[in-house]
């Protein structure tokens, strides 16, 4: 059931609502995204909480960085959904990965490489836990990751029938010690801005089939 | 080649430069025939536009002929004379669907920049700083134009540079000035600003149905070529007071029609002028819309006042 809540919001309350809604992180109310992703695909991950996570939890503050950014595509849904269900095509658009490759047939479980400063390689292996044909894919890191991670992405018909609206919801725990400042910087100042400028770059490619560059364009002398 | 690189606020200089490469399999590169410097350059030179690098190469007003195409550049070929326009459109967005070309959504590679200086980002633009696009522009010998399977204009023979070289920005944004006045059979349109914007909207005004122009500046050379070539009657606000000469001239009810072609380093003679100096020169604004100001007190009741110097990128 949705209720509209004291500010006038809609507020989803099941987490298939909560997946579905125009505002997701607003909507998890406090909780993280990896627990509402784990119990929508009724595929629960192990929390492993440290006492840093027990001490945020305490005071009610969650240590999770959390973006949410929705850009608009020209294209119908099923061929963004199919683009993107192939992870592989990702570091193709998102800056940030170095690569993405399949260690199953089925392409449900996957290794990812981030780009992080001063060479270091951030990896992770992952899971594909919700994948709905042409509406959504839902991605969680398995144990042993760098950097603790999960995301979705949701294709809906735009209204109006003018394309596609596709929002990325991202959620990552940055891990503290020596790793934290490489993984600040792995989605630039802003997370926001960042995976703004690469959903910009999957538009770029899906719409026109390129990317927008003036990288190796002549310069003059500084 | 040889190009003209943008260094700071009024150091600009003719440099040699790598030749540019086809990066994207829609670009074209072109060898220049003609270039223009247009009156949004002097807001570069001046550097009153943020996010320019020393080295970048300016110029989006260019024309030329097609010496290189990438694989998939269908409609041109090797030879063809091209003008371009200067706003950078895809050709497949939502915008550009809509013939809103200057409004691109996938044209500035920068777009994250503009979306933070205004909310949405508008096309990418040749030769006008990073924030819209960061794209070398065309005052050189060679230029590279993305997606030139969609903008380019191709030029018959028989027409000379000189006849379609202002297509690239200057008279469609005089003649989308004189568009946007929805000037009416009958209307008297008063224009100031005597550039090359005014003179193109002059005769777009007369094109589009009125029946008098009063175009105003204090150039008498380009008042001149206003009253010989674009038929209009003038005003030289140096000279009177353009405000009341209007009301006079419009037999006390003002023109029907204000269109401001001056842009945002207006000339002013006013106390109101020198604030927004001041607010300039502080940061506080980019702008002295003393002109502005003007066409709008100037204008008949219910009458439309039209500007400028934003067009581009309101894109209407
Ligand atoms: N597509 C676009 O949006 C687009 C394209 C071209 C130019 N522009 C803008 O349009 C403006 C005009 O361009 P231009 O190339 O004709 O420039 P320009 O500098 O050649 O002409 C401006 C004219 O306005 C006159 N002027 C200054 N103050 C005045 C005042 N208070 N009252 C009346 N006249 C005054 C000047 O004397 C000058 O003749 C510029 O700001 C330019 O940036 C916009
Ligand atoms: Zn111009
Ligand atoms: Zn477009």
């Amino acid at each position: 059931m949705e209720r509209v809540d004291s500010s006038g919001t809609i507020t989803a309350t099941t987490t298939e609502e909560i997946i579905n809604s125009p505002l997701v992180i607003r909507n998890l109310q406090q909780r993280s995204l990896q627990e509402v992703l784990a119990d929508y695909s009724q595929k629960p991950k192990p929390k492993e909480t440290n006492l840093v996570d027990q001490v945020a939890e305490a005071v009610g503050l969650t240590p999770n960085i959390q973006v949410e950014k929705t850009v608009t595509i020209d294209r119908p849904a099923s061929e963004l959904y199919n683009y993107w269900r192939n992870l592989t095509n990702l570091p193709n658009f998102m800056k940030h990965l170095k690569s993405v490759t399949n260690k199953n047939e089925a392409g449900t479980v996957s290794h990812w490489v981030a780009n992080a400063p001063l060479d270091l390689n951030v990896e992770w292996d992952a899971e594909i836990i919700a994948d709905e044909p042409d509406h959504l894919i839902a991605w969680n890191a398995l144990g042993n990751a760098d950097i603790n991670n999960c995301g979705l992405v949701r294709f809906q018909p735009a209204t109006g029938n003018r394309g596609t609206q596709v929002k990325v919801v991202l959620e990552y725990q940055p891990p503290g010690g020596a790793l934290t400042n490489a993984i600040a910087k792995l989605f630039g100042e802003s997370p926001q801005e960042q995976i703004g400028d690469e959903l910009n770059r999957f538009k770029q490619l899906m719409e026109t089939g390129e990317i927008a560059t003036t990288t190796g364009q002549p310069k003059g002398p500084k | 080649m040889k190009a003209v690189c943008w260094h700071s606020a009024h150091d600009v200089r003719v440099e040699t430069v790598p030749d540019p490469k086809i990066l994207n399999p829609r670009d074209a590169i072109i060898k220049i025939t003609s270039t223009a410097i247009c009156g949004s350059d002097l807001h570069l030179y001046e550097g009153n536009i943020p996010t320019m690098e020393s080295g970048d190469i300016l110029g989006h007003e260019f024309m030329g002929e097609v010496v290189e195409t990438g694989k998939e550049v269908k409609n041109l070929q090797k030879g063809d004379r091209v003008v371009v326009p200067f706003t950078i459109a895809c050709g497949g967005c939502f915008f550009c669907q809509k013939d809103l070309w200057s409004l691109c959504d996938n044209s500035n590679p920068n777009a994250w920049m503009a979306e933070k200086f205004y909310g949405h980002s508008p096309s990418g633009l040749f030769g006008y700083s990073h924030l819209l696009g960061g794209y070398a522009g065309g005052q050189a010998e060679y230029a590279r134009i993305p997606y030139a399977d969609v903008g380019p204009l191709k030029v018959p023979d028989d027409l000379e540079d000189d006849k379609v070289l202002f297509l690239t920005d200057i008279f469609p944004t005089g003649y989308m000035a004189a568009e946007n006045a929805d000037i009416e059979p009958g209307d008297t349109v008063a224009v100031w600003g005597c550039g090359p914007v005014g003179q193109f909207a002059i005769k777009s005004a007369y094109m589009l149905g009125a029946a008098r122009v009063i175009a105003i500046d204090r150039f008498p050379e380009r008042l001149q070529m206003a009253q010989e070539q674009g038929k209009a009657e003038v005003i030289n606000y140096e000279e009177i007071d353009a405000g009341e000469a209007l009301k006079e001239m419009t037999g006390g009810r003002g023109p029907d029609r204000c269109i401001e072609a001056v842009g945002m380093e207006a000339h002013g003679t006013d106390a109101m002028a020198a604030y927004d100096k001041v607010k300039q020169g502080v940061k506080l604004e980019t702008g002295r819309p003393t002109a502005l100001r003007q066409a709008i007190v100037a204008c008949r009741k219910g009458g439309d006042s039209v500007y400028s110097w934003g067009i581009w990128w309101l894109g209407r």
